[in-house]
């Protein structure tokens, strides 16, 4: 999209403001004569960057600076801090100890002030990383910030890094899937509980995790029709209690269904659904027709590696993990000195553990630049709860993950 | 009614030719980037690479496993050239 001029715009990061002149774009965009850079570039040297304010960099970031580290810089695309806790209105699951009960934007705002409180942290927002570069001994990040004068170009030389950047949802390929009203269910989220906008009248929900579980019932919460949720596995894959939570309101959940297309004349006005047989195929005349506004992809999510890959960190694919991701020893460090890497980014999981990886990470590098207070005992204490939360039920999928991490780490990967 | 199947929204790639491209032989996801443009818009990849990927699992029988996504490069987002050439101070 063009936004006032600029081609080439995410506009789902984007705040509206007045007076913004928002245009589609179709590929190539044109820039405007007006000069919309900032030509002063900055250079800053730090002894930690974490790249990504979500709970794990902000655990991190709160972690390295009672260690004693000086210098700490912790960056963030968004214009609010908090990664996905800024749109997470629902209480917590989990233990006591990672805040389970609490909101997530409310623990947004807890941690907030920690890191605010904290002299040797500073954090810059609506800051993008656009490149990383390995250095003998410092690495390099290239950054650019998004200021009203136009973007600054900031160069990021620092003695440890920390990738705590998240993941992408994924997207589903049908006909009719570029249609307005086909939406990712974290878009939606961000829409209803950060902007206070509804994403239309009546939504169709695709996928019955956990953030298709949530999402749909926060749909609900704000006065949303959803007239059901479709999942192709033959079970529900999130949580019972949000599941029966939906079904208390007479939302019907499909198992063994998908969306086969999206109808619509310029916008979104129906979707058609078809059976999946065992073997995940589509069972031919089970076709139906649903008429709804809005189409809510929720069907996972992919840890963001770009970054950890420019920077030389080994990847693999992790089935568990959600895609590609850098493997790690139990200190979080990648194969990249110095480099280290938490939360969803390290293989999709939840917010209590994202924040215990990032407190871990924060340990760890602030042990390399030598401030190692406790570090063991710590460290001990961090595995030990990770531990817990992977050993439940809802566990298996991240142990197994993190187990072969561990094994790819090793160097053995055959399984 | 659209019946295409946008895999690439940013570079307008549907799914027919995607899968065109393989049956002329371009196999791999940096063949395709360089043949279609896949994945080099604005959000470079963040959405079409793994569903280009399941595509070329189907078409060539190969599990995810067995397809390498192409190496990421900076600058992830769009910059402008004037943003990338400005001064110190
Ligand atoms: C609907 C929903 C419900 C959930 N419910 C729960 C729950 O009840 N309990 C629970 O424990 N977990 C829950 N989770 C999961 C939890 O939100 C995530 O696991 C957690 O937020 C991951 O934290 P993170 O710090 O790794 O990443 P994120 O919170 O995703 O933060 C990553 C940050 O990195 C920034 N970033 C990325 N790339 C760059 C770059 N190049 N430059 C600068 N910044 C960048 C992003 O802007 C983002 O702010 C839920 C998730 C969803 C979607
Ligand atoms: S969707 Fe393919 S580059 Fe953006």
């Amino acid at each position: 999209m063009t936004v006032d001029n600029v081609p080439n715009v995410r506009t789902c990061i984007t705040p509206l403001e007045e007076n913004i002149r928002v245009l589609e774009q179709d590929r190539v965009g044109e820039l405007s004569n007006k000069k919309k850079f900032n030509r002063k570039r900055k250079k800053i040297d730090v002894d930690i960057v974490i790249v990504g304010s979500g709970p794990a960099g902000m655990m991190a970031a709160i972690t390295a600076a009672k260690q004693g580290v000086p210098s700490i810089l912790l960056v963030d695309e968004n214009h609010l801090i908090g990664g996905q806790l800024v749109k997470q209105s629902h209480k917590f699951f989990g233990s006591e100890e990672e805040k389970a009960g609490t909101r997530g934007i409310d623990l947004a705002v807890e941690l907030m002030e920690q890191v605010n409180s904290v002299k040797t942290i500073q954090s810059m927002l609506k800051t993008t990383i656009i490149g990383c570069y390995n250095g003998k001994k410092n690495h390099k990040l290239i950054a650019i910030k998004r200021l009203i004068e136009g973007d600054q170009l900031i160069e990021i030389n620092s003695k440890s890094v920390i990738f705590a950047c998240g993941a992408m949802e994924n997207m589903l390929a049908f006909p009719g899937n570029d249609l307005p009203g086909v939406y990712g269910a974290g878009g939606v989220q961000t829409l209803m509980n950060v902007y206070g906008v509804k994403p239309g009248k009546k939504v169709l929900m695709v996928g019955a995790g956990n953030v298709g579980l949530i999402v749909s019932y926060q749909l609900l919460q704000a006065g949303v029709n959803v007239d059901r949720v479709v999942e192709i596995l033959p079970k529900i894959g999130g949580y019972n209690v949000h599941a029966a939570k939906l079904r208390r309101c007479g939302v019907p959940i499909y198992t063994s269904h998908s969306i086969k297309e999206v109808y619509g004349n310029g916008k979104v006005e129906g979707a058609i659904l078809v059976a999946i047989n065992n073997s995940f195929k589509p069972i031919p005349g089970t076709e139906q027709k649903v008429s709804c506004d809005t189409v809510c992809i929720a069907v996972g999510l992919t840890p963001s590696i770009r970054l950890l890959e420019q920077i030389g960190a080994k990847t693999e694919f992790i089935a568990e993990a959600g895609g590609h991701v850098a493997i790690h020893d139990s200190s979080m460090q990648t194969s990249v000195k110095g480099v280290y890497v938490a939360g969803d980014s390290s293989g999709i999981e939840e917010a209590s553990t994202a924040m215990i990886e990032g407190q871990l990470a924060g340990i760890s590098a602030a042990t390399l630049l030598g401030y190692d207070k406790q570090a063991d005992m710590l460290k001990k204490k961090y595995r030990k709860a990770l531990e817990g939360f992977r050993s439940g039920p809802f566990g298996i999928k991240p142990k197994i993950c993190k187990e072969k991490i561990a094994c790819c780490w090793n160097g053995g990967i055959n399984y | 009614m659209s019946d295409k199947v946008f895999i690439c929204r940013c570079e307008d790639l549907t799914e027919e030719e995607i899968k065109q491209a393989i049956d002329e032989g371009y196999t791999t996801l940096e063949e395709l980037k360089c043949k279609l443009r896949l994945g080099m818009g604005p959000c470079q990849g963040r959405g079409c690479l793994s569903l280009a990927r399941r595509i070329l699992c189907q078409k060539t029988d190969k599990t995810t496993e067995e397809i390498t996504l192409p190496p990421s490069r900076p600058p992830v987002i769009p910059v402008s050239l004037g943003t990338l050439a400005s001064d110190e101070k």
